[in-house]
């Protein structure tokens, strides 16, 4: 069966969704991975990096169309959302940072899904905090050594390519690594408490030997641009398929409410339930506005689309989380039964608090808004 | 034309910095106005407002120290683009 989509606007990436992701999600969440068969979906309906140009195999989509396919496959299944986010962060680096041999080398493959990415940012030691990143690259023989340890990243069990950020002198630079490189070492972490299935491992870089077209973007002050940059497109897909976990949540409530009948009346007329629902009704559409306004000015090349993403990103992450639980919880026991959807939105959603920023690094960088000219006003309205 | 440019971008400046006095020759790392994010933001704020784009070897801590210095930066940047 062919799966190539005619378009990759919302309603195609839907229909997708809900023929390809909403039936197996439970099961891949079981096993902890997707399996081959179904990256390879992906691949055929184009899904991976659509963002990229047509001259390299891409779709040219603009970001708001990619927050929307990202909302979409999110309401299905966050570890494989996850999965297109660290492929996209890779892609988008080489697109935006890389020297034309880079481009040619690895964009055509990572638009096509023969190559897929990861982004190597955590280590043991140090998450929120990525100045303390130890992992080095040393100058060696014009190329690069690199060694250290990354942990906790998305689809680095699978992925072929590592975008992998280290000390560089006193900056943080990037460096293109295969999996294949000599002295590199995956270990998968099961079990993980949500996107169970987007087949996490720690990576070690034993003295990896590099060339000198592994380091990506310019070095010095600059360098740190690349991981701001990199980071601000996860952030936006998160921030997307959060609202896909609050839509989903909102559908299957508001389902389930109208067909469970407590004391001859069905859920759906009670008014604590309805508070809950009206809620989810609201914070969808916020949090899709706040999501579409971030990629209307990332498509505008506007330097605003950096706060707007932290502001899309706390809003659609914690609400995913809220209505998460309520989702649980107007679902009863059900919503904690085994291979209950519900149960995985509400895993699911705590990891969005925790990833690209968690809502205590947000909380702390929004706030540098406040203290702005015209502060809390959209950049329309300072024009 | 580098005049104007310059009170294009010290009013960027100062819109993220309020409180902050700048003048066009203050070096603007001294003044620890710059991590990695504004740094990105004043890169996207230039490529935009100018209408120029900045290839790697042009993002160099001196082109960015000062005022002067990015509105230098800019001008040579319009220059380019005309006789490319
Ligand atoms: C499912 C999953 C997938 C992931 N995938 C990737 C990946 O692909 N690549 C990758 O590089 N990393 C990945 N990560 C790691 C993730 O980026 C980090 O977990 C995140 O950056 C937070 O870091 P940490 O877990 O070390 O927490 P810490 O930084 O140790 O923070 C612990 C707690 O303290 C809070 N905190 C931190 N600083 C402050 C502060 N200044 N003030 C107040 N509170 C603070 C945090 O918000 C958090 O609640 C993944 C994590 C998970 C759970």
């Amino acid at each position: 069966m062919t799966t190539a989509l005619p378009t990759l606007d919302r309603s195609a990436v839907r229909s997708f969704v809900d023929a390809h992701v909403v039936p197996e999600a439970d099961r891949w969440d079981r096993a902890g991975a997707i399996p081959e068969e179904f990256l390879a979906r992906l691949t055929e309906a184009g899904l991976w990096a659509p963002f990229l140009p047509p001259e390299v195999g891409g779709a040219g989509l603009d970001m708001r169309g990619l927050g929307a396919v990202h909302e979409e496959i999110g309401r299905g299944c966050s570890s494989v959302r996850s999965l297109l986010t660290v492929h996209t962060m890779v892609s988008w680096a080489v697109q935006r940072w890389g020297s034309d041999a880079q481009r040619e080398r690895w964009l055509p493959d990572l638009a096509a899904g023969r190559v897929l990415g990861a982004f190597c940012l955590s280590e043991p030691g140090a998450g929120s905090d990525a100045v303390g990143i130890t992992t080095t690259a040393t100058a060696h023989g014009g190329g690069w050594l690199l060694s250290g340890v990354k942990k906790w990243i998305t689809n680095g069990a699978r992925a072929d390519l590592f975008l992998v950020f280290a000390r560089n002198g006193s900056g943080i630079s990037a460096f293109l690594v295969p999996r294949t490189a000599p002295g590199v070492r995956v270990e998968p972490i099961h079990d993980m408490l949500g996107t169970r299935a987007s087949m996490l491992a720690e990576v070690a870089f034993d003295e990896v030997l590099l060339g000198p077209d592994a380091l990506v973007g310019p070095s010095g002050f600059a360098s740190g641009m690349v991981l701001s940059g990199v980071l601000d497109l996860g952030r936006y897909s998160v921030a997307a398929g959060s609202v896909g976990i609050v839509q989903a949540c909102l559908d299957a409530s508001a389902g389930y409410a109208a067909q469970r009948t407590v004391g001859g009346a069905p859920l759906s007329e009670l008014q604590l339930i309805r508070a809950k629902l009206s809620d989810m009704v609201t914070d969808v559409r916020a949090a899709r506005l706040l999501c579409e306004e971030a990629g209307r000015l990332k498509d505008a090349g506007d330097s605003a689309t950096i706060m707007a993403t932290w502001v899309a990103k706390y809003f659609a992450s914690t609400a995913a989380a809220r209505h998460a639980t309520e989702a649980v919880q107007i679902h009863g026991a059900l919503g904690c039964a085994p291979g209950s959807p519900t149960a995985r939105f509400y895993r699911d959603a705590k990891v969005m608090e925790i990833i690209e920023g968690s809502s205590e690094i947000q909380r702390i960088t929004i706030a540098d808004e406040a203290f702005r000219q015209d502060y809390g006003r959209t950049p329309e309205d300072q024009r | 034309m580098a005049n104007t440019h310059a009170q294009t971008i010290r009013a960027f400046i100062v819109g993220r910095h309020p409180q902050a006095e700048l003048t066009d020759d203050q070096d603007i790392f001294s003044l620890g106005f710059i991590n990695s994010l504004f740094a990105m933001e004043l890169v996207m704020f230039i490529e935009k407002e100018f209408g120029v784009s900045l290839p790697n070897d042009e993002l160099r801590i001196d082109n960015f120290r000062t005022v002067s210095s990015m509105a230098e930066l800019v001008e040579r940047r319009l220059a380019g683009a005309v006789s490319a």
